[in-house]
């Protein structure tokens, strides 16, 4: 009983990461064929970083990722807090609306934005295709903080204040660290959905500016070795940002266990 | 006005349609240990709350010896609170929380380090600094809370209902000990709760509260033993109030009797409610009682035991450590010391 145990989780695992690993494997193939193995070589890492293409797109990638992330999770995280100390009419229509777009099909938010801009006269590039991802990143930011808000003691900012502290460092020593796991999950969701994002940005970008996965569609001769390489490497950066994570908690639960 | 640490002036506050404070006047003598008493939703801990600066009153004035602080807010104002859910700071450790205070106040290390220790000392939980709230039990979180106010040194300590979520046991025991931290601070306690033990056991003063308005002002004594209307003795212990008469000074008919009693000063023949504490009601052999009835229930309390004696159309609540069977006839007698007299009054 125990051993099927292991073998159902195994396999799970599997069926889970074969599809990943198969990409890392291939991705140091150095024949061009995708079904058969040449022997190992860094060949299409080394084309992948001398393809301009390819890095300028990874550039404005991170680029757009990173700055949407900052900016809507700063926005996202005011926003909760104001809605968390308004009314509750007020609350629950502006969460409505605020989720509503979550719900919206990507192809509708899209071109709705890249008709307002052009209606605004604003060129599409770097800057519109930002402002979309922080537009669709927002509300999910929104969503993970507000959890964490409804979590909090209310005496315990007043209890802050009680002790004299202003308003100000009421909210930065005892709200923001309370809250601060939701700030970062709604940070983190946000790096991923900017960098999966393919059907917003292709409407709101322009004058070359191209992200991955515009790259990668818009690709005449289709899914390159190449792509492999790069897609192993982004696979390895969140792995990367997962561990940090998950390291830092668990130090975290072993100082609160270990006093 | 010199001898106040605070007066409360004509303080009336709403929420909406509802005046939870009207017109409400009060002053606190320094050192004090003053609780404020009453059901839930008759205004003390607004009242709590705009001492403590959370809200702001819309009428009247809060005095702060003599000035007025009601634009004050609290991080200015020289008290501490000590909150009803323990709310201490849950991702920071007992050593952090209860310097949090004095880390505002940008105060040296050695100084944090001194003041926490010993704060920690006086409530009983000297080597919890590197625990974290979550890891502490009720009574232990409440007493860090209490370190964390003191630990200020405040002027005046605010307590909103701070032992409402312990058990009995845990509750007892905190009485006292809070009881003996005012006396070791030489600081004044302002102290809420709807609980009439612990305000009779702790408080110097009691404000009975209801609807906003301040029902009676007494020592725990006074106010257990002198009602002054209807609200405060149910409120405070149990009692057995029955419509009476006053013939003259000292002479009160109800029940259909005629009574001595300690009261004077009222007009003759003016109708009134007479109070008696179930505990003061004597069972005698039926012969020998001032008024003869027939126990209609008995339920065993512990201490005393609790019994219905039923006299044609009234029912005495009495509590005696001597057990009769239901369906017995018996007598009681009522002392002239234990019959208290007030005044008829229309609203209660």
């Amino acid at each position: 009983m125990k051993a099927l145990k292991k073998v159902y989780f195994y396999l799970v695992l599997l069926f889970l990461y074969a599809p990943i690993l198969t990409l890392v494997v291939f991705s140091f193939n150095d024949a061009k064929s995708r079904g058969r193995w040449g022997g190992f070589s860094l060949r299409w890492y080394q084309e992948l970083f001398r393809s301009s293409d390819t890095m300028d797109a990874l550039l404005t990638t991170v680029l757009v990722a990173l700055c949407a992330a900052v900016i809507s999770t700063i926005l996202g995280t005011i926003s909760a807090l104001a809605l968390h100390k308004s009314g509750t009419f007020f609350r629950k229509s502006m969460l409505n609306l605020t989720y509503l777009p979550m719900m919206n099909s990507d192809i509708v938010t899209g071109v709705s934005l890249m008709l307002l801009f052009t209606f605004m006269h604003l060129e599409l590039g770097f800057l519109t295709l930002l402002l979309s991802h922080i537009t669709f990143c927002i509300p999910y930011v929104i969503l993970a903080v507000m959890p964490k808000l409804y979590g909090i003691n209310q005496n315990v900012y007043e209890a802050a204040l009680d002790l004299g502290a202003t308003q100000m460092e009421a909210y930065r020593k005892i709200i923001l660290p309370d809250i601060l796991p939701g700030i970062i999950s709604g940070f983190l969701i946000s790096v991923t959905l900017s960098i999966d994002d393919f059907v917003i940005s292709f409407f709101n970008t322009g004058n070359g500016i191209k992200n991955i996965s515009i790259l990668v569609y818009s690709s005449k001769t289709g899914v390159k070795p190449e792509n492999y390489a790069l897609s192993a490497i982004m696979f390895g950066a969140v792995l990367v940002l997962l561990l940090i994570i998950n390291l830092k908690e668990k130090k975290k639960v072993i100082e609160e266990s270990g006093k | 006005m010199g001898e106040h640490i605070i007066d409360l002036q004509g303080i009336t506050k709403s929420f909406g349609e509802v005046t939870v404070l009207d017109n409400f006047n009060l002053y606190i003598r320094p050192n004090e240990f003053i609780t404020l008493l009453g059901p839930s939703g008759c205004g003390k801990t607004t009242l709590l709350r705009i001492i403590g600066g959370f809200e702001k009153p819309d009428e009247g004035k809060v005095l702060y010896r003599g000035q007025d602080i009601a634009d004050v807010p609290p991080n200015k104002r020289n008290f501490n609170t000590v909150f009803q859910k323990y709310s201490l700071f849950p991702h920071m450790n007992i050593y952090e929380n209860i310097a949090f205070g004095l880390r505002i106040k940008k105060m040296p290390e050695e100084a944090i380090r001194e003041k926490v220790l010993n704060a920690l000392e006086i409530v009983n939980l000297p080597g919890f600094e590197a625990r974290y709230p979550d890891s502490l039990s009720g009574g232990q979180q409440q007493r860090i809370a209490i370190a964390r106010a003191i630990v200020c040194e405040p002027e005046v300590l605010l307590f909103d209902e701070p032992l409402g979520a312990l058990d009995l046991k845990l509750r007892q025991g905190m009485q006292h000990e809070l009881k003996k931290l005012r006396e070791a601070l030489g600081i004044t306690f302002i102290y809420v709760t709807h609980d009439q033990e612990e305000a009779l056991t702790m408080s110097d003063t009691i404000v009975v509260m209801h609807g906003g308005l301040i029902q009676q002002i007494g020592t725990p004594v006074d106010i257990y033993n002198e009602p002054k209307n209807k609200f405060v003795a149910r409120f405070i212990g149990e009692s057995n109030i029955v419509d009476g008469v006053m013939h003259q000074d000292f002479e009160v008919s109800f029940a259909d009797s005629t009574f001595t009693c300690v009261d004077s000063g009222f007009a003759k023949d003016e109708a009134v409610d007479v109070v008696i504490r179930p505990e003061d009601i004597k069972i005698v052999e039926k012969a020998e009682g001032m008024l003869q009835g027939t126990v209609k229930s008995v339920y065993f309390k512990g201490v005393h035991y609790e019994m219905i004696i039923e006299n044609g159309a009234y029912q005495w609540l009495v509590h005696s450590t001597q057990m009769e069977e239901a369906g017995t006839e018996v007598g009681i007698n009522i002392y002239p010391n234990d019959i208290h007299i007030m005044k008829k009054e229309e609203n209660h």
